[in-house]
């Protein structure tokens, strides 16, 4: 039997070896195919499993004043968020993470419901960090934290205006956050993490670029300067029941904004509150006529001319002046008058007369020099340019009133870079909010004996016969010219509602700053430039000045040895305002629309 | 001879066999060091459990295979009976019935199966002559089918597939006609559209996600697409020894049981691959070697269908992980943890070192 089958036998062990060996093969060959040929796209469809790109926030540069004080810091918070895919919104967990973060739970798991299809939906953002590490204690599937920076704004509303602020993403919304994005933002980094299925990252793998911080900037603004002028200004319109208000102190010589302050304000740190109103910068987004304050530039196209001198004598009597059918009026006559006593005065009769005998084009190019109707440069988000019409579309009445301020308008900051040209000798600066370093590119746009006869004009409007007696300092002389400012409402120029300003720079002999102080509609019965936004001058410029450390040049007042900030008055000085003011009543002009 | 018997010849043990089993045993509680999350406990409870199926090969090793061979039919009628009561007082587990309490041990009688069919398949052919008419095909054939479609019942399509083969392979080794294999081959084919019909819905999802596992990715495809990115990701050399990242971090399931040759082939890579599949080779090849050089009928059919089973098992799991296959609740003998079909197995391997050792003694 065993050899009638012997073959038979040799054959089926043959084919089970064959068959065996190639099941054998067959496995090999699926190894290598699936580990060498496709080995590679495997990997890589694994590591897409595991490995995973987070991103690594960057740190925003600090925002810092010209002193190193911080304005902006960023700090790390973590924010909570959630896969709504793998998160059950129930449980006494899912209560415990409620509570915890203080949301509704209902709410919650309706919005969990309707984003079901996302895979990422945030829960909180920006708690701190020892919350989020209770919330992380948890345990809950589908429950993340993520790594994130929370702008702090120590100076809170002081600085508001100025500094602006990031949303919850960490980008800049408004001010010098906005307006310097680009430098204060880093570059966020990456790294690679590894993750388990249920996609908490276990470890750091490595990372793949480290964050780039962003630079920190080192803003023109003093702190207390700010400071000053903040308390000073808000005291003012507080005071004066004003609606808003504006202040700005500028350094004559490099353009720097040393302070600039508005009311109202708002807590950077915590918007929730917020109406967009409050938000504006008014020293830069907001235009106003300058009334008045526009006169020394009128007398500045008339002394470079050469028409005028300072000694030329202007008729105003009989203290009003037709121009077509209207009528430019002064508040009483002053008859034959020079240049200074125009400016002391505020004759609107006298700029007009001025004016009208100008040639139109010297007015237009020493205003536009000085440069009204157009950004400052400074690069500030909201900017606004102002208007000044061109000398083209100019008839007499628009060049008369033009010289007294109607019919043109600035923002708080043109005006103030305006008067510092007149303090810089007739150089014009580029305004701007980082601390200047090396030589400004000042534009010549008046001649130094020009500017300094306009100082000089300037400095009779405070002292006693002027309009802005109350802008007086102790052991400084000041020069600077009041405005009064009838406002434009949807009937014409209204007859209660006024601007008071004040523009004024100190010390005479040699400026340093130049401040500006806009109060707008003061409503508790003042509203002279003089009574309203003078003392204010004062205060600020006086504390500016003592802040600087710089040089009295007033010896013909006695120094009172005065409080650390706040400048106070001798009892002699504030009758001798007073008298000034019995006097003189400060200027009030009729504006365009007298028939 | 009686002189120079070594241990292993009075332990009945074969051993390039043992070696081959055991160097199987070491790698696969290596790999399930690292597949079990590096917990010792599991290690020790998958050694004690390899202790106790290579004591229950030893002791079957022992058994003289002409008392295996009087004892099939009973066996055989004994596992039938324990497979009908399954069906009717067995414990569910996971949707199938396949676990009968014994006492304390839990007990799955269709293990059993796996050994008695090939027995008893063996046992109908060892006294016949071969090769075998067609009508002692269909008894066979029969003795096979019956446990089978009892088993298909529970249902354990893996196990019902080895016994399937088991009883087959007797009939092949016994010399049965190609031209009737052939038949039968084209029988199962014609029978393919009737098997749809009578399968559960998870059988044939699998088969459908075997053929196209993309289909379904995050559900049913999700098993091999994974298992078949964690072997590709293991290269030619492998990510080392509990660094596998696929299946380290929870992405590979059932990876210490059905897919750990997944995890071998993350670590080890292509060379891991290969030494296991050598030693499994190695110890297929032994196993046909002892055989053939059995002497009787029943000792060369029963010992080549269970080497040849055996190789269906790897083969089945491992083309099952590799994503050749369609998923087959299978585990890699000796390598995956568990230890109910260890025990199964080993008996084989000791039916099979009897085979081989008590050779000498009835030549004697």
């Amino acid at each position: 039997m065993e050899t009638r089958i012997e073959n038979p036998v040799i054959w089926r062990r043959l084919s089970v070896v064959a068959i065996l060996l190639l099941a054998f093969s067959g496995l090999v060959w699926r190894a290598i195919d699936l580990q060498l040929n496709r080995g590679e796209f495997l990997q890589m469809e694994g590591n897409a499993r595991f490995l995973r790109v987070m991103k690594v926030p960057a740190h925003r540069g600090k925002i810092l004043d010209r002193n190193g004080y911080p304005l902006a810091i960023s700090t790390p918070v973590d924010s909570v968020w959630a896969n709504p895919h793998e998160l059950h919104p129930k449980g006494a967990r899912f209560n415990r993470l409620v509570t915890l973060l203080g949301l509704d739970g209902r709410q919650l798991r309706r919005e969990l419901e309707a984003r079901k299809d996302r895979e990422f939906v945030f829960l909180k953002r920006q708690l701190d960090p020892g919350l989020a590490e209770r919330v992380m204690a948890l345990g809950i599937d589908g429950v993340y934290l993520q790594r994130e920076y929370r702008r702090y704004y120590p100076m809170g509303e002081v600085a508001a205006h100025v500094v602006g602020f990031t949303n919850v993403d960490d980008t800049g919304q408004e001010g010098i956050e906005l307006a310097f994005e680009d430098r204060l933002k880093g570059t966020s980094g990456s790294k690679r993490v590894l993750r388990d299925r249920t996609g908490q990252s276990v470890a750091d793998v490595e990372p793949i670029r480290a964050p780039k911080a962003g630079q920190d900037l080192v803003l023109s603004i003093d702190k207390r300067i700010q400071y000053l002028a903040y308390r000073t200004l808000l005291a003012a319109v507080k005071r004066n029941r004003a609606r808003a208000g504006s202040a700005v102190v500028l350094d004559t010589r490099s353009g720097e904004v040393l302070a600039m302050v508005n009311q109202p304000s708002y807590n950077p740190n915590n918007r929730s509150d917020l109406v967009g109103s409050r938000f504006r910068n008014r020293a830069i987004t907001d235009v106003f006529e300058p009334g008045s304050t526009a006169k020394p530039f009128t007398i500045a196209a008339a002394l470079g001319s050469g028409r005028f001198g300072t000694d030329s004598l202007v008729d105003t009597s009989p203290g009003y002046l037709e121009v077509g059918k209207y009528l430019v009026k002064d508040i009483r006559n002053h008859g034959k008058i020079d240049l200074g006593t125009i400016v002391q005065k505020s004759s609107n009769v006298g700029a007009s007369k001025i004016a009208l005998a100008l040639p139109p084009e010297e007015l237009w190019q020493t205003f536009s020099r000085f440069g009204f109707g157009q950004v400052s440069g400074a690069g500030f988000p909201g900017e606004a340019a102002g208007v000044l019409n061109h000398y083209f579309e100019w008839g007499d009445v628009h060049k008369a009133t033009l010289s007294y301020g109607y019919g043109i308008s600035v923002t708080a900051l043109q005006l103030a870079r305006a008067y510092a040209a007149i303090a810089n000798d007739g150089r014009l600066s580029p305004v701007t909010f980082e601390a200047a370093n090396g030589k400004v590119k000042a534009a010549r746009v008046i001649s130094e004996e020009v500017a300094l006869k306009l100082r000089r004009m300037l400095e009779t409007v405070v002292t006693s016969g002027g309009t802005g007696t109350r802008a007086q300092l102790e052991g400084y002389r000041v020069a600077g010219k009041t405005g009064t400012v009838r406002k434009v409402t949807p009937s014409g120029y209204s007859e209660d509602r006024y601007v008071a300003l004040f523009a004024g720079m100190a010390p005479m002999s040699s400026p340093r700053i130049v401040t500006v102080v806009v109060i707008d509609e003061p409503n508790a019965g003042d509203y002279y430039g003089g009574q309203v936004a003078a003392p204010a001058f004062a205060e600020i410029t006086q504390g500016v000045l003592r802040l600087l450390g710089v040089a009295p040049d007033d010896r013909s007042l006695p120094l009172r040895q005065a409080s650390a900030t706040v400048p106070s008055r001798s009892v002699m000085e504030r009758i001798q305002s007073a008298l000034a003011q019995l006097k003189l009543p400060p200027e009030r002009h009729a504006p365009e629309a007298t028939r | 001879m009686q002189e120079t018997r070594t241990l292993s010849q009075r332990l009945h043990l074969d051993l390039p066999l043992l070696i081959g089993l055991a160097t199987l045993s070491c790698i696969g509680l290596m790999v399930l060091y690292s597949a079990g999350e590096e917990s010792t406990s599991t290690v020790i409870r998958q050694a004690v459990r390899l202790l106790v199926a290579f004591s229950v090969m030893l002791a079957v090793a022992q058994i003289n295979p002409r008392h295996l061979f009087h004892w099939s039919p009973w066996l055989y009628l004994a596992g039938l009976g324990l497979l009908v009561a399954v069906l009717y007082v067995g414990d569910v587990a996971q949707g199938a019935q396949r676990w009968l309490r014994l006492g304390p041990v839990n007990f799955q009688p269709s293990e059993l199966a796996k050994l008695t069919v090939p027995m008893m398949v063996a046992y109908f052919f060892a006294e016949r002559t071969l090769p075998p008419r067609t009508l002692q095909v269909f008894v066979a054939a029969l003795i096979t089918i019956v446990p089978t479609f009892l088993i298909v019942r529970q249902p354990d399509l893996g196990t019902a597939l080895l016994i399937a083969c088991s009883g087959g392979f007797v009939l092949f080794l016994a010399g049965m006609r190609w031209r009737l294999i052939l038949g039968l081959v084209l029988l199962l084919a014609a029978s393919a559209p009737a098997m749809w019909q009578v399968m559960h819905d998870y059988q044939r999802r699998r088969v459908l996600t075997f053929l196209d596992p993309e289909q379904d990715p995050l559900g049913s495809g999700y098993h091999i697409i994974q298992s078949k990115i964690a072997i590709g990701s293991g290269g030619v050399y492998g990510k080392g020894w509990l660094n596998g990242t696929q299946s380290q971090l929870d992405f590979l399931p059932e990876r210490s049981t059905d897919f750990v040759f997944a995890v071998l082939s993350e670590e080890f890579g292509l060379l891991g691959v290969a030494l296991l599949l050598a030693v499994y080779l190695f110890v297929v090849f032994r196993g046909l070697y002892i055989a053939t050089q059995a002497q009787d009928s029943f000792g060369r059919l029963l010992g080549g269908s269970l080497i040849l089973t055996f190789f269906i098992y790897v083969f089945v799991n491992v083309g099952m992980v590799s994503g050749m296959l369609p998923v087959v609740g299978l585990p890699l003998p000796l390598i995956s943890y568990g230890g109910t079909s260890l025990v199964t197995v080993m008996a084989a391997f000791g039916v099979l070192m009897s085979i081989h050792t008590h050779r000498r003694l009835l030549s004697n």
